[in-house]
């Protein structure tokens, strides 16, 4: 059902709802799960992202999502210098990502020195937006989710009870599951868990489940501020 | 007699309003209050920094004018600000009041700050945004409405825009512009009925008239910049909202009832042809001079009309 501030929605800088504010919602998610500030992002515009990003700002959008801007954070404009200042190195190239991602999609590959990590979003109209893809995991996470809620994201070895034993982590601290999604990649036999929940972990927490036998890597994400 | 204060249409709205004795304004109050599990005043609040989004916006682009990156948009707000500012004097060279003439720069000025990257409120959408915050910036200086009438104009206009969003679209790309521009001239026609004192029907009435007016608009913007032919738009748009809004004022009504205005939108969307659906394929985006700009600005992928003739 459309809530109330869908339609008199989004607050956010011009010129264009999914080629801007969408694009920065993509980036600010990217951000938010690599958890680093990156030194080189490269932003693989496919279908009509690639065809009129110059015009809508997109690249600026999703770079200053990438600096955890907000689509409303008039910085947006000035997304190109800010990064510059920051030493962070974009490119933006346009691409095909194949017939199954929505027109207005975008791979974003963001590095530092310790870790490297790639994202694939749609904005799918009116702002809102879908991440399709992380890490060659096929998921389908949507920004509203990502507002509303805190997302813990978790890789693990495709292990018998692996889920179990994070779901039974979190219920020992008193989490509460609102959703929750796997993705099984056979190549590397690891599984990637997107769950959606009530309650933040804390940093002790989050180093406490990466000691569970089996879970690669676990990341906490804040609510996506809208 | 059940609690929900949901709608999906029309005739639901319209129920929902006898049911609860309630406005419009309030019926969609209640709904987002039980949606969200918000409370009426959380809601409240927020609709009312969201107003201030938008007279800001049209402030900044009066206050300091910008001429966008294309080069197409920033020259209509001095112009109309000026004759605005100098009513008295050249007012009585001009066919249109001073409150058509604000709503224009309301609009335009809104789509102006929008194309040059400034902060605006997408209601419905980034390309409609001018035409409420327009409406409203010309009635206001007529009517006097309070910050809370302005606020009740935006749950009115909003409960329309959730109709067309359930049965149609709200999107230009998925169904021309009669979805963004039109959308938005019947949901500032039912806000500008409902707070001038007329019930739920006949505010349906003028969002019937102002939408039947616009269907089958092309969205077919130069370069696919939400620029030309969309600002102007907006400004004439905010005019067809008074005019349909004053028609069911005075107890005109529209013959086909608004669902079926709405239903009627969805299927002429269809039939839209793609090249009019935000591709920039057609219309005036492939006029020789669309091209021009948009070859000017690097935004090349525009095919070639006249070599089909």
């Amino acid at each position: 059902m459309f809530s109330l501030f869908d339609i008199a929605g989004p607050i956010m800088v011009g010129p264009s709802s999914s080629h801007t504010a969408g694009a920065a919602k993509i980036g600010q998610f990217a951000r938010a799960i690599f958890d680093a500030t990156p030194t080189k992002v490269h932003f693989l515009l496919h279908g009509s992202f690639g065809e009129v990003y110059k015009g809508h700002a997109t690249d600026r959008a999703l770079l200053g999502g990438i600096m955890k801007m907000p689509p409303n954070d008039p910085r947006i404009k000035e997304a190109f210098f800010i990064a510059a200042e920051k030493g962070i190195m974009a490119c933006f190239e346009p691409g095909n990502l194949g017939t199954s991602y929505h027109p207005n999609s975008v791979k974003i590959t963001l590095e530092n020195d310790e870790r490297k990590m790639e994202i694939i979003g749609s904005s799918i109209g009116g702002g809102n937006i879908v991440i399709n893809r992380i890490d060659g995991f096929d998921v389908n996470l949507t920004g509203n989710s990502a507002e509303q809620y805190f997302t813990l994201v978790t890789e693990n070895e495709n292990t018998p009870g692996i889920l179990a034993k994070i779901t039974g982590f979190l219920d020992r601290k008193g989490v509460r599951i609102v959703n929750m999604q796997s993705s099984y990649l056979a190549f590397e036999n690891k599984v990637l868990s997107v769950l959606s929940v009530d309650k933040e972990l804390t940093l002790p927490e989050v180093l406490e489940l990466e000691k569970e036998e089996g879970v690669l890597f676990a990341r906490s994400l804040k609510k996506l501020p809208q | 007699m059940s609690d929900s204060f949901f709608f999906h249409n029309g005739e639901e709205l319209l129920a929902k309003c006898a049911e609860h004795k309630m406005g419009i304004w309030e019926v969609m109050l209640n709904y987002e209050v039980q949606l969200s599990g918000k409370s009426r005043e959380e809601v409240m609040e927020n609709l009312r920094v969201r107003l201030c989004v938008m007279f800001d916006s049209i402030e900044s682009a009066i206050k300091n004018p910008e001429i966008s990156a294309s080069g197409m948009a920033g020259k209509s707000t001095p112009l109309l600000a000026k004759a605005v500012r100098d009513f008295k004097k050249i007012g009585g060279e001009l066919l249109m009041d001073e409150v058509a003439v604000r709503a224009m720069l309301g609009a335009i000025a809104t789509g102006e700050n929008n194309a040059r990257m400034g902060v605006i409120l997408a209601f419905p959408t980034a390309g409609a945004a001018g035409v409420i915050p327009g409406v409203m910036y010309g009635a206001k200086s007529k009517f006097g409405f309070t910050e809370d009438q302005l606020i009740k104009m935006m749950l009115t206009a909003s409960a329309v825009g959730i109709i067309i969003a359930n049965t149609a679209t709200l999107s230009g790309a998925a169904s021309g512009c009669q979805a963004e521009i039109g959308s938005a001239t019947a949901m500032a026609a039912a806000a500008l009925t409902e707070i001038r004192g007329k019930n739920p029907e006949i505010s349906l009435h003028a969002a019937a008239i102002a939408l039947k007016n616009l269907i089958g608009l092309a969205c077919d913007p130069i370069g696919g910049l939400v620029e030309v032919p969309c600002i102007k738009r907006n400004a004439v748009a905010a005019v067809y909202s008074m005019a349909a809004s004053d028609m069911a004022y005075l107890g005109i009504e529209s013959v086909v009832p608004f669902d079926e205005v709405v239903r009627a939108m969805r299927e002429v969307g269809e039939l839209i042809s793609p090249k009019l659906r935000e591709t920039a394929l057609g219309g005036l985006a492939t006029t020789p001079t669309g091209q021009s700009i948009a070859k000017k600005m690097g935004l090349m992928h525009i095919s070639c009309n006249s070599c089909n003739n």
